[in-house]
């Protein structure tokens, strides 16, 4: 078994699987539910200022949309941070990590946009010996409306603003939790690493509506008929949470900025996808909310196995190791040529292939008399749709040799060459 | 009186009252709504699928898959019964193991095809249950046409003419419509009088008459100029009302008969409790109609049930399935036999079988030689046309037909098992009566 043991900003957890914060993060008894589970840390649910908590509605929080047999794709919710007295939280963090000594515990926070409020929640939670916090800028609902949440995370002059109070009224690790409801997720997290952060996270929930109710047209999740958008997460905003991370982790600006992976995490495997992409570790929600704690047990035993296979005794040796091969478009090869085959021992013969190719891409299927389904060359442009709708994946991709001649364009397979330089593009430098 | 399944002879109330509901209950039964979701989830929407292919009536079962998956089995439905009028009872008594399900792609990668049966039945059933008719008549085309038989043939060309606005008459042999689908099926595939509900949802269309215990050519009843001179077209699909002899001695012996006849009387009983059947019973055949019987028979009571087929098991005209249907519910299959000698002093006591092998000249009788006791024999050995009228030619025992259904004689189509196109099997026939609709429509609106 690889060693999973996990160093994160100087917070040791003994995996790198953490609870996000959210509403399986809420109170000690789940907490600890999760840690007997074998969670490696918790970032506790985010907790607001002193005073009459918030509220949540009374009516449904959560939408979702789902794949066969009703597996949960996606998931949307409408509840705020905490609604629990901060005292009651602070105790009870307390308790837990006192309890739990080797496992990380951050504070989730999201208090109004003044310094003083910052200053008077972070002492506070200094009493608790929790590991760090973790500064809200992503939620989309309801607190956004006040003024916080996302409403500073999409402002990077305020996010660098508090950032800033924050590592100056505290000694702890602080990591920025970063909105995807941004144009260029680079810029917030240039603020928040010129603001001092310690980590970013991403990404919090998508704006979203689920689905509409279509008797009572109305957007679901519906409260006395009417709705509200809401962020939407699980496995459905992986790629979105995956691309963002990949921004950040080779951004020159931000390159070594840890970062920790949120979006969709639901096996090792969308563990490791997001390490091998820059996360220094992993937070999970909607896995948990849909299966319960023991989710955590297939990830750590899937990640183990796949280090051993690889050869890997730390999870550090794979965190950010997909990060050079991410690059603009311009910089990739056209001279890279593949063709679709078809393995017909393989072939159930189903036509998706041929569907998909005939009437939506490049005529480059051929169906016979007998449904024996063949790949034209001549029209083949390698999309690579027919491998993504076949069923029983008997499609392969299978790449021209160098010198071979493409029968769809005629021209022979050459050296690396990209768009900066192709004869077609405007501003192509001349090639040497 | 009472008895059980050791008494010997034929008799009635083997069982108690438990075991009959137990017995002949829905042999598969529906999928609920969930399970259809499931269901559905597995069909991948082949491109031109082998699925539709295989279907007689070429339903588009990848879209009204595709309608149950999103929650509108009414338009599923729909789908369905525009091409197949029973679709209700075909989702229930078609062989999809040989027709829809065994062509799913699903067969090759796993063996298990998407259960295109019960999901047809899960669509038919949302529909039928609403009492909700999903067609309407053409404008009058002001042409009658006259159906000889209201079995599955004469039942869907009914629906397709009064469907394109002509005056429609059935005419039937029996008491009740339904042909196969009432009197000739077994009791637990459709079970809850669903021959007649299915008959009376169709006959919402509108403008189609039924006329029972009317029989073609007999004396009081009317003959094919008779409905030549009524109806502008007649459409004959009346079946197969013989049944083939064992040309044996001694099969006129008591305990001895058609196993369609024991199947239609097992469907039209109203206390199963009441029906006799024997300890030991023999069905000789190796069709449909004989896993049919011997099952039923089993499921009576009967102590001892063997279905002697003079072929290997492989060459047996049941499929697979019904074969294993009948081996689970506890009937010996003897292959390669066939009757020989009757024995019994008024009334059965033993069937002797002599064991057969394919010789140059086909099969042939060997020396070998065995002796089944039985009090019940059931003779499925092939079903044979009865009388038909002179002008429509017969070839090989069947009514010749062309590919739009017209027979030999002018105006006259037919189809179903009476014709010698396609198996004979109710998706087929169906298929046939709505083809020869259209041809018939095409006909009297062109002339």
């Amino acid at each position: 078994m690889a060693d999973l043991r996990s160093e994160f900003i100087g917070i040791k957890s003994p995996n790198p699987f953490w609870l996000a914060s959210a509403p399986p993060t809420d109170k000690e008894y789940n907490v600890r539910r999760a840690f007997e589970a074998g969670w490696g840390g918790v970032v506790w649910k985010t907790l607001g200022s002193e005073g009459p908590p918030v509220v949540n509605v009374n009516g449904p929080r959560y939408g979702a949309i789902y794949g066969a047999d009703r597996r949960l794709l996606g998931l949307n919710n409408i509840e705020l941070i905490t609604d629990r007295p901060l005292e009651v939280n602070l105790r009870e963090i307390k308790s837990v990590k006192r309890d739990y000594p080797d496992r990380a515990l951050i504070v989730s926070l999201m208090v109004p946009c003044d310094e003083d409020s910052w200053k008077a929640i972070l002492a506070r939670v200094e009493d608790t010996e929790a590991d760090g916090v973790e500064l809200n800028f992503g939620c989309p609902h309801g607190m956004a409306e006040r003024g916080m949440g996302s409403a500073v995370g999409q402002v990077p002059e305020y996010i660098e603003m508090v950032t800033r109070w924050v590592k100056q009224h505290s000694r702890m690790p602080c990591i920025v939790k970063l909105t995807p409801n941004i144009s260029d997720i680079r810029g917030p997290a240039r603020a928040a690493k010129a603001g001092g952060a310690d980590a970013v996270s991403l990404i919090n929930t998508i704006n979203s509506i689920t689905s509409v109710d279509l008797d009572d047209f109305a957007p679901e999740p519906t409260i006395d008929g009417k709705g509200t958008h809401g962020g939407y997460c699980g496995p459905a905003v992986k790629p979105i949470a995956l691309n963002m991370v990949a921004e950040i982790a080779r951004d020159a600006e931000t390159a070594g900025l840890p970062i920790s992976g949120i979006g969709g995490v639901t096996t090792w495997r969308d563990g490791a996808e997001f390490m091998a992409l820059g996360a220094g570790n992993v937070q999970v929600c909607t896995a948990a909310m849909t299966y319960g704690f023991k989710v955590v047990q297939e990830m750590i035993s899937g990640l183990s196995e796949y280090m051993d296979r690889k050869g890997f005794t730390n999870t550090s040796e794979l965190v950010g190791r997909a990060v050079p091969n991410v690059t603009d478009w311009q910089y990739l090869n056209l001279n890279y040529v593949t063709k679709a085959e078809i393995v017909q021992d393989d072939c159930i013969k189903c036509g998706r292939c041929f569907a998909a190719c005939e009437d939506t891409s490049h005529q480059a299927i051929a169906m016979s008399e007998d449904r024996t389904f063949t790949v034209k060359d001549e029209e083949c442009v390698a999309c690579n749709l027919c491998v993504e709708v076949c069923p029983v994946d008997c499609i392969e991709m299978v790449q021209m040799a160098k010198g071979s001649v493409d029968p769809r364009t005629g021209e022979t397979v050459g050296d690396y060459a990209n768009w900066t330089t192709h004869p077609n593009n405007p501003s192509a430098t001349a090639a040497e | 009186m009472s008895h059980s399944q050791l008494t010997e002879g034929i008799v009635p109330g083997r069982l108690d009252t438990e075991g009959y509901c137990k017995n002949f209950t829905d042999v598969a039964p529906p999928l609920g709504v969930q399970e259809a979701r499931i269901a559905a989830d597995r069909c991948y929407f082949c491109h031109d699928a082998p699925c539709m292919e295989a279907c007689p009536t070429s339903i588009d079962v990848p879209l009204f898959i595709r309608q149950i998956s999103t929650g509108t089995p009414e338009a599923a439905a729909r789908t369905i019964f525009e091409q197949n009028i029973l679709g209700g009872m075909c989702a229930r008594v078609c062989p999809t193991e040989t027709l829809c399900e065994g062509a799913c792609v699903r067969m090759d990668s796993e063996g298990e095809p998407v259960e295109i049966g019960a999901l047809q039945r899960f669509a038919t059933d949302t529909l039928m249950a609403k009492q909700d008719h999903p067609f309407s008549r053409a404008p009058s085309t002001g042409k009658s046409v006259a159906v000889v038989g209201a079995g599955p043939a004469g039942l869907a060309a009914a629906h397709r003419l009064a469907m394109l606005g002509h005056e429609v008459t059935i005419y039937d042999a029996h008491a009740k419509p339904g042909g196969l689908n009432e009197y000739g099926i077994a009791s637990y595939k459709a079970p809850g009088g669903f021959a007649q509900a299915e008959v009376a949802w169709l006959l919402q269309i509108g403008s189609i008459t039924v006329v029972e215990n009317w029989q073609l050519g007999r004396k009081g009843d009317g003959d094919l100029a008779d409905l030549l001179g009524d109806h502008d077209a007649v459409f004959l699909g009346m079946g197969l009302s013989g049944v083939n002899a064992l040309r044996l001695e001694g099969e006129d012996k008591s305990g001895i008969r058609p196993a369609t006849e024991f199947i239609a009387e097992l469907r039209q009983a109203s206390d199963l409790a009441s029906l006799p059947v024997g300890r030991d019973v023999v069905v000789i055949g190796g069709g449909m109609t004989a896993v049919d019987a011997a099952v039923q028979s089993k499921l009576l009571g009967a102590l001892n049930v063997s279905l002697v087929y003079r072929r290997a098991r492989a060459e047996m005209p049941a499929s697979l399935h019904e074969q294993e249907h009948a081996l689970t519910h506890g009937v010996s299959i003897i292959e390669n036999a066939a009757p020989v000698a009757i024995h019994g002093n008024g009334a059965v006591r033993e069937v002797e079988f002599a064991y057969t092998r394919s010789g140059p000249d086909g099969l042939e009788m060997t020396d070998a030689t065995f002796r089944l006791p039985a009090d019940q024999v059931f003779k499925a050995i092939g079903q044979t046309l009865g009388d038909t009228p002179a002008k429509v030619e017969v070839a090989g025992g069947k009514i010749k037909v062309d590919g739009a259904g017209r027979t030999t004689a002018p105006r006259v189509w037919a189809g179903g098992d009476c014709t010698h196109a396609g198996e004979d099997l109710t998706v087929t026939a169906v298929a046939q009566g709505r083809d020869a609709a259209q041809d018939i429509h095409h006909v009297l609106m062109e002339g």
